[in-house]
């Protein structure tokens, strides 16, 4: 009756034996966390955070030496879709710090808005810090925690939030507890009237059609923004009923020229969500639950889109 | 009432040892090492599904596996000693069976109660460490005790002799270990895609209910009642 838990020790196993390729980029930084490999690499024209946990690296973030602000990669450009939704969220939660690119971005922003950033890894936010730039302040403030701990716990105070930011999913593991239709149906109560979801999400595999539906049956209908060029997926979900899209267009010409420098085309974007609302997911697809969350296996049957889309 | 016993020990299993088990309680090996299997693989598959049923409340961190980890290897601790102990008084495939059956009752209730024993100690244990470990001792200390009373019960069932009994722990642990790996494996790999959580504990207390029940049937009659 000797048992032991075989999958962590086998993960601790695999990443200690398989480092994967690296391409081209020197290694500043590598260290095996309690939930990753991390790495950091300075390619020719940019500085990048990657994560592996199984047979591939990607690039989970990148920055620009010579331009700090310039965003590397499209999924976070149209993140920031957002303030098309949402022009001025004045308290905004961020799940997944990464290099600290969005909630950087947003704080400079929005200078008068306060921003949490729930991050799972402590060595993520000392990587963020050390190599990336990342300040916390007063207004901008990193907690070591679970989101889901951290979003319970915020319900269970009363606070709100005018925009929540899902970006936790971002190596080859996805935290299954993060896409269940009670975990969304808390982070949308976290967002009292009003208030914007985005989550940057999965493309490709089988995963595409059950997160979907996860996300109907929470929000309803919800913009599914997909950029040409890009083979990512953001979902733009809002708590209460989409804006039209002369909303949309107005909020966008507003915002054009701070987010001009940040290099998001976000005049591109009113049109893309207004012809991001029909259904392009197999609805028999049944909704993931705390009950029902297989999310890792039923990505498995195909992978998502490879580094060009990160 | 006036069955003879090493007829059933030996349709039922391997007769050499059978015969000698049988003479002492008419314990049929293959009996005994099924239900072996089945309790080994009850355990585990739980203990997978311990990290899932916590996670909506205290997370997905190293520390919830590790609260699992620790109340199921302590419950498994405690349940040797207490299968063990129960031996001693009159065994038998009857009363083994028994074990298997307030498994199926103490585990079958965690369906209802899971919920609102994590939203009770989420209100009052603040680190999610502790958080997980209290609910894990609350949530799977009773079921995992009792699964843990079956293996040393099980060699007593089948030891003969003094001589031959590390090679019956050994059988026995083998197929109960045995049975671990299958219980992890079909959970986490199958089950997990293609049932909800609660419906495979209800799954796993109805193995144990009817593993328990093909126990007390296969108990050999005696012509009087039990010792």
């Amino acid at each position: 009756m000797k048992r032991r838990l075989a999958p962590l020790a086998a993960a601790a196993a695999l990443a200690a034996t398989a480092l994967p390729s690296l391409g081209t980029g020197t290694v500043l930084h590598r260290e095996q966390s309690l939930y990753q490999n991390i790495l950091v690499v300075r390619e020719p024209t940019r500085l990048c955070l990657r994560f592996s946990v199984r047979r591939q690296t990607r690039n989970q973030s990148c920055v620009d030496p010579e331009d700090g602000r310039r965003m590397v990669f499209a999924y976070t450009r149209m993140m920031m879709a957002l303030l098309l939704l949402e022009p001025a969220p004045e308290r905004i939660l961020v799940a997944g710090l990464g290099g600290g690119t969005l909630p950087a971005a947003l704080a400079a922003l929005l200078p008068e808005a306060a921003i949490d950033v729930v991050e799972i890894d402590p060595a993520v936010v000392a990587v963020a810090e050390r190599y990336f730039g990342f300040a916390a302040t007063a207004r901008l403030r990193v907690v070591v925690a679970d989101a889901r701990v951290f979003v319970k716990r915020a319900l269970a105070r009363d606070d709100r939030y005018h925009a929540v930011l899902l970006d936790a999913y971002g190596g080859d593991y996805i935290p299954e507890h993060l896409l269940t239709r009670e975990f969304l149906a808390e982070v949308r109560g976290l967002l009292g009237g009003g208030g914007v979801v985005a989550a940057n999400t999965f493309s490709a595999s089988r995963l595409y059609h059950h997160e979907s539906a996860t996300y109907q049956a929470v929000f309803g209908t919800f913009f599914n923004f997909k950029a040409p060029g890009s083979g990512n997926r953001i979902v733009l979900a809002a708590n209460g009923p989409l804006p039209p899209t002369a909303v949309l267009e107005a909020n966008a010409a507003a915002w054009r020229a701070p987010l001009a420098a940040y290099g998001v085309p976000i005049d591109s974007y009113p049109a893309l969500l207004a012809a991001a609302t029909a259904v392009d997911w197999d609805t028999a697809a049944r909704p993931l639950t705390d009950q029902y969350a297989p999310a890792n296996l039923l990505q498995d049957a195909a992978r998502m889109p490879q580094d060009a889309a990160r | 009432m006036k069955e003879d016993r090493a007829t059933a020990s030996q349709a039922a299993g391997d007769p050499a040892s059978s015969r000698d088990a049988a003479a002492d309680r008419g314990a049929p090996t293959l009996v005994v090492n099924g239900l072996a299997f089945g309790g080994g693989f009850a355990v585990m598959a739980l203990e997978m599904l311990g990290g899932r049923i916590l996670a909506p409340w205290f997370g997905g961190s190293i520390h919830v596996w590790g609260s699992v980890i620790a109340v199921f290897m302590l419950s498994l601790a405690l349940g040797y000693l207490a299968g063990g102990a129960w031996s001693l008084r009159a065994p038998s495939l009857r009363r083994f069976g028994f074990i298997f059956l307030v498994g199926a009752g103490v585990l079958y209730p965690l369906l209802a109660a899971a919920g609102p024993i994590m939203a009770w100690t989420f209100e009052r244990v603040e680190d999610p460490r502790y958080g997980s470990l209290v609910a894990s001792l609350a949530l799977f200390v009773a079921p995992t005790v009792v699964l843990g009373a079956i293996s040393p019960y099980a060699v007593r069932l089948l030891v003969p002799n003094r001589e031959r009994s590390g090679r019956v722990a050994g059988g026995l642990y083998f197929v109960s270990t045995l049975g671990s790996a299958a219980g992890t494996l079909a959970t986490s790999f199958y089950f997990v895609l293609w049932f909800d959580i609660h419906a495979i504990v209800a799954g796993l207390a109805g193995l144990l209910a009817l593993l328990g029940v093909a126990a007390v049937v296969a108990e050999p009659r005696r012509p009087s009642g039990p010792a």
